[in-house]
């Protein structure tokens, strides 16, 4: 219990930004957590190449070389390149540029969206939580990636609606979680308390609910941010998601590039290696986190 | 118990009504009117005249709330969905002609996820913070991660490199030769089951660890039986029920990653043909897709709710 306490009380003081409690919290990650820290670091890089793509990479993501087509990897080309003569290394820095815009945003999107839907709900409880909660069950009993094709085949392709559709779907799916948090929290004394002396419903979800449900709320975010980056990868895989030339990494994988893996076959292999290498560090890091933020989401997966 | 299950179906209707009607009017407002397409395959300089005569004879030229309430009628009084634009045959015929295939892959890779899931997670929990079970973690961390679209693409390009062998991308039906057919299927099944292996697997061990805490396990320990007998007849008996509620919970992704892998090894299940709905504006194929694929995942979670009431004593005399 003492843990608990102690790590909700770093994260409160992480939250107004005292420098020595993220230290002492990235600390503890290093010293008990060794495989999340080593997460973090990899997504810090991917985080770094995406955010200097433009000084990082020694082409343009677009830029054509018809004299350089289907070159292997070498030291001029270190990936190689496609089959219109595009650096492939390039492509994945620009493309991990748009996997941390989209990761980030629609991650941060669907977190503002279940925080709202679920502290409100349950905090106020009643008619307005069985309102929202039957249609949460309406909305999940469809398949995530079907109401995506369905949604983005209405909305256009694009960078905005992917993320505003990922954004809403999560978002919508992971208030429950935040809801059961809230469902505990209400019944804390210093909620009673804070109810007895006047406290507007308003004052008190934002400096008291939200505050001791951060925990889940942080997680939340960082295991959104992969399932995010999946789940575009796989819609622009199917030709739905951001359109070409735009170099996204489930895009590489699909569309013309497909007939010339054979001849090529290193077009197919640094796009899904960076998937995979970023999904699983968020991942690792994601459950670290949950180790330390918050033992009782363990079981939740 | 019957109360029971006529309640949950009977809940259904409103859900099903609900998303119908969403479905029904956004794909209506999809770009790239279907009228257009149909058009610019035939004549590019149809008239006016042209064009409101195929609308009218493709019944797209009355109001949305009419044809919606035209299509639910026909779906409730004659269990039709309506013809595909394109072709003009019953959308019901072409989804009762593809819907099995999709069941049996999906079927192939629960079976998958369950074989390859719940051995290895017993033995993570067995061996609980030991290397192995450190490795384990991490590998079933690692199958989540891997992308199943990569992983397809691996499998057509690089045996076909290597060893000049690809899975056929012409469809095998069952009933021309059941073994090709279910080799077939065998490999996009192993890569759809490769993620719920994982979770599965994930699930397995922190049940287990903690009915291997509970009382009885004690005392059977203490009786003197052994480490199998004890897993086999006492731990996992209790361990698996809430497995069965994994398997209505990932239904959905179950289904989405059926999807993804049809159009890669290009077989012709309920997910080819959404997207290749999707791709020529067919209304009518894609909202009868939706509504049957969120009929099924409905049906599922009720499925795994009514098998707790046989498999749970404590649940079946409450």
């Amino acid at each position: 219990m003492a843990e608990i306490t102690d790590t909700s009380v770093a994260i409160r003081q992480a939250s107004t930004k005292r420098p020595n409690a993220i230290v002492g919290f990235f600390a503890r990650l290093f010293r008990e957590k060794p495989l999340g820290a080593a997460g973090a670091v990899i997504c810090l890089i991917f985080l770094f190449a995406g955010v200097f793509a433009d000084l990082l990479a020694p082409y343009g993501y677009n830029q054509i070389m018809p004299i350089n087509r289907m070159k292997p990897p070498s030291w001029q080309f270190w990936f190689g390149t496609d089959n219109l003569g595009r650096d492939i290394f390039s492509r994945i820095l620009y493309g991990a540029r748009l996997s941390v815009i989209i990761g980030l945003s629609a991650a941060g999107l669907a977190t503002i969206i279940s925080v709202v839907l679920g502290i409100t709900t349950g905090y106020l409880g009643g008619k307005f939580d069985m309102l929202v909660q039957r249609f949460v069950d309406a909305w999940m009993s469809f398949p995530e990636l079907v109401v995506l094709i369905v949604v983005v085949a209405v909305v256009g392709p694009g960078m905005f609606p992917v993320i505003g559709i990922l954004g809403c779907f999560l978002g919508i799916a992971g208030s429950r979680i935040i809801r059961s948090a809230v469902l505990s929290v209400r019944e804390q004394s210093y909620i009673h308390a804070a109810q007895s002396i006047g406290g507007g419903t308003q004052r008190i979800l934002w400096r008291h609910i939200l505050p001791n449900v951060m925990p889940p709320v942080i997680v939340l975010f960082t295991t959104r941010v992969g399932a995010v980056i999946l789940a575009e990868a796989s819609l622009s895989f199917l030709g739905l998601g951001v359109p070409p030339p735009a170099p996204s990494w489930g895009g590489m994988l699909t569309g013309s590039s497909r007939n010339y893996m054979y001849l090529a076959p290193w077009m197919a292999l640094a796009p899904g290696i960076c998937l995979t290498l970023v999904v699983f560090s968020i991942n690792m890091f994601g459950d670290a986190l949950r180790d330390l933020l918050d033992p009782r989401m363990r079981t939740h997966r | 118990m019957r109360g029971y299950i006529l309640r949950r179906v009977l809940a259904l209707i409103p859900t099903l009504i609900f998303a119908s009607l969403i479905v029904f009017v956004t794909i209506r407002l999809m770009p790239g009117n279907i009228i257009d397409l149909m058009l610019s395959q035939n004549d590019v300089s149809a008239s006016k005249q042209t064009r409101e005569q195929l609308e009218a004879a493709l019944g797209l030229d009355t109001p949305m709330y009419v044809q919606y309430f035209k299509w639910l009628g026909a779906l409730v009084f004659k269990g039709s969905l309506g013809n595909s634009l394109w072709t003009n045959t019953p959308v019901m015929d072409e989804i009762l002609h593809r819907l099995p295939i999709t069941f049996e892959l999906g079927i192939m890779a629960l079976l998958v996820s369950l074989v390859v899931g719940i051995p290895i997670g017993v033995y993570a929990a067995l061996k609980q913070d030991t290397i192995g079970d450190y490795i384990l973690r991490t590998f079933s961390i690692l199958a989540l991660a891997i992308p199943g679209f990569w992983l397809g693409t691996l499998v057509m390009v690089f045996p076909s490199i290597w060893w000049g062998w690809s899975p056929s991308v012409r469809f095998i039906p069952f009933s021309q030769d059941p073994i090709g057919h279910l080799l077939q299927l065998a490999l996009p099944a192993l890569i759809l089951g490769k993620a719920f292996s994982a979770i599965t697997m994930r699930l397995t061990r922190t049940l287990m660890l903690e009915v291997m805490r509970q009382d009885y396990i004690r005392t059977a320990k203490a009786k003197g039986l052994s480490v199998g007998t004890i897993v086999m007849r006492h731990a996992l008996r209790n361990a698996l029920i809430p497995v069965i509620t994994l398997v209505g919970l990932q239904a959905g992704a179950l289904i989405g990653g059926a999807v993804i892998l049809e159009q890669i090894f290009v077989i012709p299940g309920m997910g080819l043909l959404l997207l290749e709905a999707v791709g020529s504006r067919d209304y009518p194929t894609i909202t009868g897709v939706f509504l049957v694929f969120g009929v099924a995942i409905v049906f599922i979670n009720l499925l795994v709710d009514l098998s707790y009431g046989f498999l749970d004593p404590k649940v079946r005399n409450r």
